[in-house]
């Protein structure tokens, strides 16, 4: 790639930070420039996010038909699986596969829930809620 | 407190720890491109077994830890690498590194970082930074990938330091043990070596899944996911490989340039002109892969996606495959001294 054709198109990275990019100049040596970032890149993480968003989507209306706790919208919305949420609070897969049914996470107690809280920078009360802070 | 440090920014985050951390012990000679080269960092793999976020694990370079370890190797600096059980420990042990005036390298998982841009907050926990001294109770983090430095609270640093999943890092700390100036035979010495490791895990390795054959394979995969996962998740595959391919601290088109770059000041010290020519098959082999990146976006933007077009993008990787295989082999002839 030419030092010329670094691509300069804005991205939510860009923003904060420009990426140094290898290229070469008209002699054929390479030589480093700075980038905003490249479109191709950018709509790859946008695919990435409306699968994620389709994904919390759902949770979110399962919980409020009572399908499921709001640990699943949280867990969703976290990225996380199962297995990671239970490596971050320290329960067992098999104790936070429980605290994902609406009945079971409403007798939780206050402890538990602040685990569960300080995982995904909110409060207790948002937690239950579904108030997720996107700070 | 602060050391005396020069925030170097770089195309990936290992490259640019082990760049500045040599340079802070006295390498005056490193460089991204010659701590990529000398520790081998070009690297394929493809593991269709394994999933991240939903799609396939796609590796364009070599595990994390490895490119400094090696580097250092190569140069005969003695490495310290540890790894904690509890936080207390860990926080204890690097603040007593800093009071003796060590630079910290530590890997890091990027879903609680706080000065990244909350798109880019993955699950990724093979990101690396330096720890360079502590003001006002906080951390002083120099990120290679950030083009100035940013400041961490212990609570921060101590959530990314131990971040849970996949390669978790456990507190994961490095730093060369002795600062030492190194002389132009041992960076050449560590060139050839670097080479050679390289030429090894790209053309010798068993399977099919490394390497330039892991290219070819995943190529060939590639052109039967559209009937085999149906034109959305096909889309999301190609997605997830430009992400790997392409994105900060793991690019892969990216990562032949850095490579191309290597060789040319690789040729300084050696002498050797074919280092040039093939450097130059490296520029082609990174443009190629931009070119697939592009297709493929086609494809999971919805303007492309008949079974024609995934075979366009096979195609893409077959011929990548042939390009590298053809660089490397050049590599591997070169008669060394």
């Amino acid at each position: 790639m030419k030092k010329e054709d670094v691509p300069q198109d804005m991205s939510a990275l860009g923003k904060i930070t420009k990426e140094v990019c290898y290229a070469t100049d008209e002699t054929g040596k390479y030589t480093t420039q700075l980038s905003d970032g490249w479109n191709v890149k950018i709509t790859a993480l946008d695919k990435a996010w409306e699968e994620i968003d389709a994904r919390v989507k759902t949770a979110r209306e399962q919980v409020l038909n009572g399908a499921a706790s709001p640990l699943l919208f949280f867990m969703e919305k976290g990225l996380m699986d199962v297995k990671l949420l239970a490596e971050y609070t320290g329960f067992w897969q098999w104790q936070v596969k429980r605290h994902l049914k609406a009945d079971i996470f409403k007798s939780l107690s206050e402890k538990k829930l602040q685990k569960y809280a300080e995982v995904f920078n909110v409060t207790v009360n948002d937690l239950q809620n579904m108030n997720f802070n996107d700070a | 407190m602060t050391l005396d440090f020069n925030h170097i920014q770089a195309a990936h985050c290992e490259n640019g720890v082990t760049t500045s951390l040599l340079r802070h012990n006295g390498v005056q000679q490193i460089t991204e491109p010659l701590a990529f080269g000398m520790g081998a960092g070009l690297f394929f793999v493809y593991i269709p077994f394994f999933k991240i976020n939903n799609g396939p694990v796609i590796a364009f370079r070599s595990l994390p830890g490895l490119i400094f370890n090696r580097t250092c190797k190569a140069l005969d600096i003695p490495v310290v690498r540890k790894k904690f059980y509890s936080k207390e420990a860990a926080e204890k042990f690097l603040n007593e590194r800093l009071a003796e005036g060590h630079l910290v390298g530590c890997q890091v998982g990027v879903y609680y970082l706080p000065y990244f841009p909350k798109e880019y907050r993955f699950h990724f926990n093979a990101h690396n930074i330096i720890v360079f001294g502590t003001e006002d109770g906080n951390y002083l983090v120099s990120d290679p990938v950030m083009e100035g430095t940013n400041v961490l609270s212990p609570y921060e640093l101590e959530r990314v330091r131990f971040a849970k999943g996949a390669l978790a890092p456990n507190g994961q700390l490095y730093y060369p043990k002795e600062s030492r100036p190194v002389t132009d035979e041992q960076v050449k010495r560590g060139i050839i070596s670097g080479i050679k490791k390289n030429v090894q895990n790209m053309l010798q390795l068993p399977g099919p899944l490394t390497g330039v054959n892991g290219i070819s394979f995943t190529g060939k995969r590639i052109k039967k996911w559209r009937d085999k996962l149906g034109p959305k998740d096909a889309g999301l595959y190609l997605a997830q490989l430009v992400r790997m391919q392409e994105e900060i601290g793991t690019g892969g088109g990216g990562f032949r340039y850095i490579y191309g770059a290597f060789l040319q000041e690789a040729h300084a010290y050696t002498k050797r002109d074919e280092l040039l020519d093939i450097a130059q098959t490296f520029t082609e082999s990174g443009d190629l892969w931009r070119t697939a990146a592009v297709h493929a976006a086609g494809i999971y933007k919805g303007r492309l996606g008949s079974q024609e077009d995934f075979n366009t993008m096979g195609d893409y990787l077959l011929e990548v495959s042939e390009i590298e295989k053809r660089a490397f082999t050049a590599l591997k002839n070169i008669k060394w001294q």
